[in-house]
């Protein structure tokens, strides 16, 4: 344990990022980097005075190892007019406006240097951060700076635009909820004067209050509250008609039927000088159910929910005709042109590898971390990223018509999940407002002997006070409460719906690759002949020259610090590295390439590119033994698992070989649980299947290979190491780090449902009190007026503490 | 009751002026970012950032 302690202390951190430096070669002073990226932020930072970024949080940039160079011609197609004018959103010559998404905000030094952006280039008017949605605003001086050299700025300094073939296609708006926002402000306003000028009424001993004031209060009561009504609930009314157009009724229905009753009654009572109405009630119902609105309506404006291909897939590519090298959108590729990728740029079509080493990085698409080798000749698929130097493809299919984009061709990605799930709110609503009305009637028959006026009084009493205003609020503040108590613990919803789907369902389904085994971590183990430390030494400097991640992996794997001297390297693709140091010479790689003779026992299952990998080592010709790489499974994922097997069928689909077949049965017990070659295709339809059979689905999921599952499955659960970073269309986003308290997650939200019918049945007693008063007729405006305030404040209160207190009980 | 009357107006005229406000803020948009301004606001000003070309390079 010492000895650990003390290499920690000796590790040095990026003064830039804050990533661990693997050498200590590359600094300025006393400020080490951790590879050149850093350093070269650090100076156009440091030239141009901007050095408080590192005072305000420590070591605040974005690492730059894994970025792709922002020089040459990769923002070429930034100078197409038709391509800016997509892009900018205002423009009069001497001012341009424009907005980009930067997902690398993430604190104040982002804030605080993106905003000092006129620091940098003369031709920057201003630049302003909105930090929820991660975007950057810049006005700049069109004369003076083109779009692509602020995209070239604000790559050079570690904050590259993420500017997709979506947003040149059809811009993505952001929806702005500010409608709501003037409607709670209208009702508010409404309500509290109505208020204000009902209470003489209340609070008068009857008979003391002047006629022509009960008249003046009661005319600007009905001008307040006409706007609540016609603009304020008009979403309730529009709502409700939709639902009566496909034959449904929602709760919604029952809500405007009470309001519009409320409001003629009120009307009738007000003009014929028969009584003061019950504005106040309607008005404080409508002010309450907005807020409801507001609450419910928390989303994560960073986040985005409905990605698919076309907003991972880059603007442009690099086309070489006759020698030359020219960017064009991605969308006027057509088959036969031989297009360039370079280190770490997205390969956009299926492909024939026509030039230079392919080292394929599948992550997006498959979750799989190690990269792929290719030769000339192979076929490469769209969604690949390449690793090392640029290579040059043939393109064999167009864009929409790949091997990955086909599948956002099947109608499963027409459908929106929403519509088919029809959420208990509305199923309650829907027997509420056919009970509701079989007690008006009959209140009316029973009266209509007496007279026809006062069977009117208590139909429409009945009506009114039966107005399910705690039912209506029950989902919002119930739902909405679990929603932020689900993105404290880094489970992001993409609406209140999604709480309540998930309550649902009784079968959960698993990817394997990236879900749950972790990504960018492997078990490193030496079989073999155990190493001494001057081996270790020679093997860790040897993989230290390579750029291959399985390298780095080693690398990391060995402890000490000490390097030697290389005289000799060289690094065959596909194959393995070999070097000269102090007079070793030492191969790492296949067990062909490690070895003179081919026909070693060890070689029979030697892969280079599998996850269970096995890489081997010799020094001056004698094997050592070789490193095997094996898939780390999530932390938790034992105790997920056994605590779910009793509620849940549990299956996982896994779209690598069966390697890892004896270790899942360990956690999913049956093999017919586990499946693996699975196409993304095959994982819809086996969702699919699971569907008709009745069961309700939550797919668990992390790359483009699961989009289609995750789509179809009535709740889809994309796995994201960096919430930030890509990921699928899906209903929820959760933070990978958070993995195992998958089984506390789903307890709660069926927690959440038990709050939600409890609730009902408080707000129904309160209407089974309102009603057995209404019947008799006697409702006074006061009696309204304190008992729909009193039912909506009990059930806020019940459902928005026990979802609290139950969270914290289950240590959410 | 004329008194009450133009209590009243005033009232209502002083209320609907802070709807307005409301309104304008709503619009201006004000209630689209609620985190940004209040890290922005404890950001020092230095002197050399108000004039923004004093030190500019190419």
């Amino acid at each position: 344990m010492q000895i650990s302690d003390i290499n920690l202390r000796e590790r040095t951190l990026c003064y830039h990022c804050g990533e661990l430096c693997t050498s200590e070669d590359i600094k300025i002073g006393e400020k080490k980097f951790c590879c050149t990226g850093c350093k070269t932020v650090y100076e156009i930072l440091h030239e141009n005075n901007l050095c408080k970024y590192y005072d305000l949080e420590e070591a605040p940039g974005i690492s730059q190892k894994k970025l792709a160079s922002a020089a040459g011609t990769r923002y070429s197609y930034l100078d197409d007019p038709k391509v800016i004018s997509q892009l900018i959103s205002f423009n009069d010559g001497k001012i341009t406006v424009v907005n980009f998404a930067i997902p690398a905000i993430h604190c104040s030094s982002c804030i605080w240097l993106l905003e000092k952006l006129y620091k940098l280039h003369e031709g920057i008017i201003q630049s302003e951060i909105n930090f929820v949605q991660k975007t950057l605003n810049i006005k700049y001086n069109p004369q003076k700076i083109t779009l692509r050299k602020i995209v070239e700025l604000l790559a050079s300094i570690g904050y590259e635009p993420q500017i997709s073939f979506d947003d040149i296609e059809n811009k993505v708006k952001y929806q702005s909820n500010k409608s709501l926002y003037y409607k709670i402000g209208v009702a508010a306003f409404c309500f509290g004067n109505i208020m204000l000028l009902s209470f003489p009424e209340y609070l008068a001993p009857i008979g003391t209050l002047e006629h022509s004031y009960k008249q003046l209060f009661g005319l600007l009561n009905l001008i307040l509250a006409a706007p609540v009504l016609f603009y304020s609930a008009s979403s309730y009314f529009k709502s409700a008609w939709s639902g009566l157009k496909q034959k449904s009724i929602n709760i919604d229905f029952p809500i405007v039927l009470g309001l519009a009753v409320l409001f003629i009654r009120s009307f009738y009572e007000i003009t014929t000088n028969s009584g003061a109405g019950f504005l106040d009630s309607m008005t404080g119902l409508i002010f309450f159910l907005l807020l409801g609105k507001l609450f419910q309506g928390k989303t994560y404006d960073a986040l985005n929910f409905e990605r698919n291909y076309k907003s991972y897939f880059p603007v442009s590519v690099t086309v070489k005709k006759d020698s030359e090298e020219n960017s064009i959108p991605v969308t006027n590729l057509v088959t036969g042109e031989r297009i360039i990728i370079r280190n770490n740029e997205l390969i956009p079509a299926d492909a024939i590898l026509f030039n230079g080493n392919g080292n394929i990085d599948y992550s997006f698409v498959t979750g799989e971390a190690l990269p792929v080798p290719k030769v000339q000749g192979e076929i490469i698929y769209a969604g690949g990223r390449q690793i090392g130097s640029a290579i040059e493809l043939e393109v064999i299919r167009t864009v929409s018509q790949s091997y990955l984009t086909k599948l956002w061709n099947k109608d499963t990605f027409t459908k929106s999940n929403e519509d088919k799930f029809n959420s208990i709110v509305n199923v309650v609503g829907k027997y509420f407002t056919i009970i509701i009305l079989f007690i008006a009637v009959l209140a009316f028959v029973y009266w209509y002997a007496e007279s026809v006026r006062t069977a009117i009084n208590a139909f429409t009493a009945v009506l009114i006070v039966a107005c399910p205003c705690g039912i209506a609020l029950t989902n919002p503040f119930a739902l909405g409460n679990a929603l932020r108590i689900l993105g404290r613990n880094k489970f992001y919803a993409k609406n209140a719906s999604v709480v309540e789907r998930i309550s649902k369902i009784d079968t959960i389904v698993f990817d394997k690759t990236g879900t749950i085994t972790q990504t960018g971590d492997a078990d490193i183990k030496f079989n073999g002949t155990v190493l001494n430390s001057n081996e270790q030494k020679l093997v860790k400097s040897l993989v230290r020259n390579s750029t291959h991640p399985l390298s780095s992996r080693i690398y990391e794997a060995i402890e000490g610090n000490e390097l030697a001297d290389i005289t000799y390297f060289n690094e065959l693709s596909g194959k393995g590295i070999e070097a000269e140091i102090e007079g070793n010479r030492i191969k790492l790689g296949s067990a062909g390439f490690v070895s003179d003779i081919p026909e070693t026992n060890l070689a029979n299952d030697v892969n280079f590119t599998k996850p269970d990998s096995r890489i081997f080592l010799s020094i001056n010709n004698t094997i050592k033994g070789f490193f095997s790489i094996n898939n780390i499974y999530r932390t938790g994922l034992e105790n997920i698992t056994s605590s779910l097997k009793n509620d849940f069928d549990m299956i996982v689909l896994s779209g690598d070989n069966d390697g890892e077949r004896e270790n899942l049965t360990k956690y999913f017990g049956l093999e017919g649980r586990v499946k693996f070659n699975q196409k993304p295709e095959d994982k819809l339809e086996f969702i699919e299947e699971l569907q008709v059979q009745g069961h309700k689905v939550m797919m668990i999921g992390d790359g483009l290979n699961d989009s289609g599952a995750l789509k179809q499955s009535d709740v889809g659960v994309a796995i994201s190491e960096d919430i930030t970073n890509f990921s699928p269309a899906c209903d929820a986003i959760f933070d990978a780090g958070n993995f195992s308290k998958l089984n506390t997650i789903i307890s709660f939200t069926k927690s959440t449902k038990m709050v939600i019918i409890l609730s009902f049945c408080i707000s129904i007693l309160y209407n089974l009190l309102g009603v057995s008063l209404a019947f008799s007729t006697e409702i006074s405006p006061l009696l309204a007026a304190i008992l729909m305030p009193a039912s909506s404040i009990t059930v806020v209160l019940f459902t928005v503490l026990s979802t609290n207190i139950i969270s914290r009980k289950k240590g959410l | 009751m004329s008194v009450i009357a133009i209590l009243i107006f005033f009232s209502v005229l002083v209320a609907a002026a802070f709807l307005a406000a409301f309104i304008w803020a709503v619009k201006s948009g004000q209630y689209e970012d609620r985190y940004t301004p209040s890290v922005r606001i404890l950001f020092d000003d230095d002197a050399e950032g108000i004039n923004k070309n004093t030190e500019k390079k190419d």
